[in-house]
C-alpha cells in the first residue's frame, strides 16, 4: 500500500473518531420533563435547559434558597412548558441570579432534585430598557 | 444643537470609500489583464481611486472620532458606547466597541496594507489589489446605511438618535440630545482592550494578503511565485493573530472569573481555527520549493485560513451563536450580507481553483519517510485536524440554524463542560506537533537516512528523557498523559535548541527563527499544562453545612468574616475592608467613609481621610471617582512560615451594560513559581441582598453611649441640615442630622448619620446602614418634650465574603513562551521578506 493511502486512512479515521466524539459529547436544549425521561431511561449525559425563575403574582422571585453557610443555593426555576422543577447549585449564590430574566441551567437529575453544575444568566439589556 | 455637519460628512466619506473601492477593483481588474506593470493608464487610475478611498477611510474615522470625542450625544454611537466621563483612551476603546466601530478598524488596517504592497510591489500589483479593493467594497457596504426599498444596506455608525430612537422625546423635539452617553462597558475599561482590538485586527487584516497573492497567482496563472512575497506576510499575520490572541486570553484571565486564560468559549475558537491553519500554511510553503505537492496543500490552506476569518467573522456578528456564547456582538441585521461575503470568496476561491487545478504542477514521486517534506506535511496535517477538531463543535449553533431552514428540528448544545471536552484531543495534538517539531528540524539540514536520523536525534531523547524524569520527580506529576506531555515539551525544547546552537556555532543567525519559534510554543504548551492541568483550589472551606445532595465533602468556597482570620494553603487570610479607587486620595478608601452624591462619580468625605499621617481628604470635601462602579475587597495574606505579607484586592463590577448584572474580577499574587488567583464568589453588594433582623429601638440624648451589635456607640450631636441629596427641600421643610460614632474593631471609627426629614408634612427617615458592623440605624423620631431621640437598630449576620482561590502553577513559563515564539516569529519573518526583495530587485518579485 502507498504511503499516502495509509496516510489517508489515518486522516480519515481521525476525523470520523472526532466527529462521533462531537455528537457523542454534545448537549442537548431539552426541558424539564424530557431532562426527567432521560435520567430515568439511565442517562446521566448533562443537559441544558432554558427557562426563568419562578413569581409570585406581585412579580417577586420566590423558591430561591441559599444554604446556611451560603455557600450553595436551591431555587425554583420554570422552564418553557411551564413545568417547574427544583436545581441545586453547589456554589454560591449567584449574584445577579434575581434580577436575571432568563436562566440556562447545565446539569442532570439526581432523583427528584436537578443538580446544576453551571448556571448561566441572562440579564435584561440596556438597551431594551432604553427603547430601542 | 444638533450637530448634522459631521456626521453628514461622515456618511459621505463612506459613500465616497464604498464607490473607489468598486472603482478601484475594476481599475485594478482591467489592468491585470492587460498584466500592466508600473505607471501604465489602468494602473495610475486604480491607484488614484485607491488613494481616494484611503482618504475617505481616514476621513470617516476621523469624523466618526470627532463625535466621540466631543460627545456629541445625538449621535447613536456616541452614546452607546462612550460618555462624557470617559477618558481619552478608552474613547479609543470605545471608538472599536461597537460593530460599526470593528469593521472601520478592519477598513483601516487593509487600506495600510493595501498601500504597503503598492509601494513594494511591482508584477504583483494590479491582481492583489483586485482582490484587495473588492474585500474592500464588502467591508465598506457593512457600514454605508442605505436603504433601497426594502433592503438596507450596512449599519452606518452616523446615524442620530432621532433616527434610531423610537422614544418620544425625539417625536416632540427632534432637537433633543440626552446629556451623557450610556459608557463603555465597564468591562472593557481596562488597558488590553486598547491595544487588543486593532492588534487582532490587524491580525484578521494581515491574512487577506496571502489569499490576495494566491488568487492573483492562480489567476494570472503565475503558479510558484506567488508563494515567496506571500510567505513573509503570512508569518507577519501568524505573529500578530497569535499575539492577538493571547492579549485577548490575558484579558479574560485578568477580568473574566472562569479561572483561566482559555475557556474554549466560540468566539475564542472562531480566531484559534484560522490561526492553526496559518502556521500550517507557513510550513508548506516553506517546503513548497521541492515538493510540488506541497504547492496544492499551501494554496488550500492559504484560501482556507482567510475563509476560515470570514466564517469565524459571520459566527461572532450574525447573532448566530447567540445562547451559546457570552461574548458576541449584537445582532445588527448584517447576517445576509456576511453571509454572501463569506459565499462570494469561498465561490470566487473555488471557481479559481478549479479551473488551473488540473494545470498545476504535480509530481508522482512520493516524498521520502526521510525527507522534510514528509514530515512537515504530517504537520501540517496535525494542525488541521486540530482546527477540525475545535471547528465542528463550534459549528453546532449554524447545524441547528441549517436543519432548522429545511423545516427540521435540532437542538444541539455545546458540550457541558467544554474546557474537559476541547483540551482532551487538543492535548494529544499538542503531543505530536511537539514531536514532530523536535524531529522535523534535523531533516532541514542534510539528506537523511535511518542511520543518521537515529545517530542524530538519540542525544536530543536522551537528554529530554533526563530532564523530563527531573521535572517529574521534583514536580510530583503522576498523571500518565502530563508525563506525555511534559516529556515531548521537553523533547521539542532539546532538539530544537540542539539546532539552534549548531546554527550560532556557524553563524547562521537568520535561520534560527524556526527552532527558536518551536522552543517558544514547547515552552507554551508545558506552561499550559503545569497552569491548566495543576489549577488547584486553594480556598478549602472544611465542614461546611450542605445539602445532601452536593458530592464533595470539602466546599471549594472560603467564607471569610470581617476581620477574621482563617487559614488557607501557606497562608492567614483576613478580609479587611470594602474599598472603592479614587486618584484624589491616592487609591484605596473605605466605602463606608463616603456618602453618595447626586452624581454617582462623586462622593462626599464622611470621615477625614489620612494615609501615612498626611490628611488627603477632610469631612465634606468632595472625592472623584474615576469607577464608581468597581468594588474592591481588601484580602490581607500573611504567610504562617516566612511571614511575608500581601494584599489581595479582587474586584466586583457592578455593570449598568450588562443588566445591572456584576462582574467578579480577580486579584492575581504573582510568584516566579505560581499565581494565585483570588476572587470573590459571593458578596452582599447591594442593601436590597441584605436580609435585616428585627428592629430594636433605644431613646437617647446626645452624649448618650450604647451599643450597636455589640459594638460602644456615641451619639455625638444633632443638626438641622439645609441640603439633603436626591431630595429638593422647600421652604417649609425640615431635614436634621444625628451623628453617631462608633467604635469597631482594630481602633476603626465609623460615622453613622441618619436623617430625619419633614417634606410636605410627610415624613422620611433614610437609615445609615454600616456593613462593616453589619447595622443598620434609623432615627425613628423626634420627642421634644423629653428633649430625646429614638433610633432603630437592625442588624444582621456579620458582614462576610465568600472566596474561590485557585492556585496556577508555572504559568510564567508560558508568558515567557509566547515571548520567545514572538522572538522566533520575527527572525523569520525578516529572513523571508529579505529573500523576496531580493528577487524583486532582480525583477522577478
Amino acid at each position: 500500500m502507498k504511503k499516502s493511502s495509509i496516510i489517508g486512512i489515518i486522516v480519515i479515521a481521525i476525523a470520523l473518531a472526532i466527529i462521533i466524539s462531537s455528537a457523542g459529547d454534545a448537549s442537548s436544549y431539552v426541558t424539564f420533563g424530557e431532562a426527567r425521561e432521560m435520567a430515568e431511561s439511565g442517562s446521566t449525559s448533562k443537559i441544558h435547559v432554558v427557562g426563568e425563575l419562578k413569581k409570585d403574582v406581585q412579580g417577586q422571585v420566590v423558591g430561591v434558597n441559599p444554604s446556611a453557610d451560603r455557600t450553595s443555593v436551591s431555587f425554583v426555576m420554570v422552564d418553557d412548558n411551564g413545568k417547574e422543577q427544583t436545581v441545586f447549585l453547589d456554589d454560591p449564590m449567584p449574584t445577579d441570579l434575581l434580577r436575571s430574566e432568563k436562566v440556562v441551567v447545565v446539569g442532570a437529575y439526581k432523583d427528584d432534585m436537578f443538580v446544576a453544575d453551571k448556571v448561566l444568566l441572562k440579564c435584561p439589556s440596556k438597551y431594551e430598557e432604553t427603547a430601542l | 444643537m444638533i450637530h448634522t455637519g459631521i456626521g453628514n460628512a461622515g456618511h459621505l466619506f463612506v459613500i465616497v470609500s464604498f464607490v473607489t473601492s468598486l472603482l478601484a477593483a475594476f481599475a485594478y481588474f482591467k489592468a491585470s489583464n492587460s498584466n500592466e506593470i508600473g505607471d501604465q493608464p489602468w494602473i495610475k487610475f486604480a491607484r488614484v481611486t485607491f488613494y481616494i478611498h484611503a482618504v475617505a477611510i481616514v476621513g470617516i474615522v476621523v469624523s466618526l472620532f470627532t463625535i466621540i470625542y466631543n460627545h456629541y450625544f445625538e449621535y447613536h454611537y456616541a452614546w452607546s458606547h462612550s460618555s462624557s466621563t470617559l477618558p481619552v483612551y478608552y474613547m479609543i476603546s470605545s471608538f472599536w466597541e461597537g460593530q460599526e466601530g470593528s469593521f472601520l478598524l478592519w477598513l483601516f488596517w487593509h487600506v495600510v496594507l493595501g498601500l504597503v504592497i503598492i509601494r513594494t510591489n511591482k508584477k504583483w500589483e494590479a491582481p492583489v489589489m483586485t482582490v484587495f479593493a473588492t474585500v474592500q467594497a464588502f467591508l465598506a457596504s457593512m457600514i454605508l446605511g442605505v436603504v433601497f426599498g426594502d433592503i438596507k444596506l450596512g449599519s452606518s455608525p452616523f446615524m442620530l438618535m432621532r433616527e434610531v430612537s423610537s422614544d418620544p422625546r425625539y417625536l416632540i423635539n427632534p432637537d433633543f440630545v440626552e446629556l451623557d452617553g450610556t459608557g463603555l462597558n465597564p468591562v472593557l475599561q481596562n488597558y488590553w482592550m486598547v491595544i487588543h482590538p486593532p492588534t487582532l485586527f490587524l491580525g484578521f487584516a494581515t491574512t487577506l494578503v496571502p489569499f490576495s497573492y494566491c488568487i492573483a497567482g492562480l489567476w494570472r496563472r503565475d503558479f510558484k511565485d506567488w508563494i515567496r512575497p506571500a510567505l513573509p506576510w503570512a508569518i507577519f499575520s501568524a505573529l500578530v493573530l497569535g499575539v492577538g490572541i493571547l492579549m485577548g486570553a490575558y484579558w479574560a484571565y485578568e477580568t473574566l472569573n472562569f479561572g483561566g486564560y482559555w475557556n474554549w468559549d466560540p468566539v475564542e475558537n472562531a480566531v484559534y481555527v484560522p490561526w492553526l491553519i496559518l502556521i500550517a500554511a507557513i510550513h508548506t510553503m516553506i517546503t513548497f520549493k521541492k515538493s510540488a505537492t506541497a504547492l496544492k496543500t499551501s494554496i488550500i490552506l492559504v484560501i482556507s485560513s482567510f475563509v476560515l476569518i470570514l466564517y469565524s467573522t459571520f459566527l461572532t456578528r450574525s447573532g448566530i451563536l447567540g445562547d451559546a456564547s457570552v461574548h458576541s456582538f449584537t445582532d445588527l441585521g448584517l447576517s445576509g450580507q456576511l453571509l454572501i461575503y463569506l459565499f462570494f470568496f469561498v465561490a470566487i476561491s473555488i471557481f479559481i481553483c478549479v479551473r488551473v487545478w488540473k494545470d498545476l504542477p504535480t509530481s508522482d514521486k512520493e516524498a521520502s519517510t526521510y525527507s522534510r517534506e514528509f514530515w512537515i506535511f504530517i504537520g501540517a496535517l496535525t494542525l488541521v485536524l486540530m482546527a477540525f477538531q475545535v471547528i465542528v463543535p463550534t459549528s453546532f449553533p449554524v447545524f441547528n440554524e441549517i436543519i432548522e431552514l429545511f423545516g427540521g428540528i435540532s437542538n444541539i448544545a455545546p458540550p457541558a463542560n467544554q474546557v474537559e471536552f476541547y483540551s482532551q484531543w487538543q492535548l494529544w495534538f499538542a503531543i505530536g506537533i511537539a514531536l514532530l517539531s523536535g524531529t522535523g528540524q534535523f531533516f532541514f539540514w542534510n539528506k537523511m537516512d535511518k542511520e543518521k536520523l537515529i545517530k542524530a536525534i538519540t542525544p536530543p531523547i536522551i537528554i529530554s528523557l533526563l530532564v523530563a524524569a527531573i521535572i517529574f520527580v521534583i514536580a510530583k506529576i503522576y498523571n500518565p498523559v502530563y508525563i506525555l506531555i511534559l516529556t515531548a515539551g521537553t523533547y521539542s525544547i532539546v532538539a530544537n535548541s540542539h539546532i539552534l546552537i549548531n546554527l550560532l556555532r556557524s553563524k547562521s543567525y537568520k535561520l534560527t527563527g524556526g527552532s527558536i519559534a518551536h522552543i517558544g510554543i514547547a515552552m507554551m504548551l508545558i506552561g499550559i499544562m503545569f497552569s491548566e492541568g495543576y489549577s488547584k483550589p486553594i480556598s478549602l472551606g472544611t465542614m461546611t453545612i450542605k445539602f445532601e445532595l452536593s458530592d464533595e465533602d470539602n466546599s471549594t468556597n472560603l467564607i471569610l468574616f470581617l476581620n477574621e482570620p482563617k487559614y488557607m494553603d501557606r497562608y492567614e487570610v483576613v478580609y479587611r475592608n470594602e474599598l472603592v479607587k479614587s486618584s484624589d486620595v491616592n487609591g484605596y478608601v473605605r466605602k463606608s467613609m463616603l456618602d453618595d452624591s447626586e452624581d454617582p462619580f462623586y462622593k462626599i468625605v464622611k470621615q477625614p481621610i489620612i494615609k501615612e499621617g498626611k490628611v488627603l481628604a477632610n469631612k465634606g470635601d468632595t472625592i472623584y471617582l474615576s469607577n464608581p462602579e468597581n468594588t474592591y475587597y481588601q484580602i490581607d495574606f500573611t504567610d504562617r512560615f516566612s511571614g511575608e505579607e500581601f494584599t489581595l484586592y479582587p474586584r466586583v463590577q457592578q455593570n449598568p451594560s450588562m443588566g445591572g448584572g456584576s462582574m467578579h474580577s480577580p486579584d492575581i499574587r504573582k510568584e516566579w513559581n505560581r499565581d494565585i488567583y483570588t476572587y470573590l464568589s459571593f458578596t452582599t453588594l447591594l442593601e436590597e441582598d441584605i436580609d435585616w433582623g428585627e428592629k430594636e429601638e433605644v431613646e437617647l440624648r446626645v452624649g448618650d453611649r450604647f451599643f450597636v451589635n455589640d459594638y460602644v456607640a456615641e451619639f455625638k450631636n444633632l443638626e438641622r441640615i439645609d441640603k439633603v441629596n436626591f431630595i429638593d427641600l422647600g421652604p417649609n421643610d425640615v431635614a436634621v442630622k444625628a451623628s453617631i460614632v462608633i467604635y469597631g474593631e482594630e481602633n476603626t471609627e465609623y460615622l453613622a448619620e441618619p436623617l430625619y426629614i419633614i417634606k410636605n408634612n410627610l415624613v422620611r427617615r433614610p437609615p445609615e446602614v454600616i456593613k462593616e458592623l453589619a447595622s443598620k440605624i434609623t432615627l425613628e423620631s423626634i420627642n421634644p418634650d423629653k428633649n430625646t431621640m429614638t433610633f432603630g437598630i437592625n442588624t444582621t449576620q456579620k458582614d462576610l465574603i465568600i472566596i474561590k482561590a485557585l492556585e496556577k502553577p508555572h504559568i510564567n513559563v508560558l508568558w515567557i513562551g509566547t515571548f520567545v515564539m514572538v522572538v522566533g516569529f520575527v527572525i523569520a519573518l525578516r529572513r523571508r521578506y529579505i529573500e523576496f526583495m531580493r528577487m524583486r530587485d532582480k525583477g522577478l518579485g
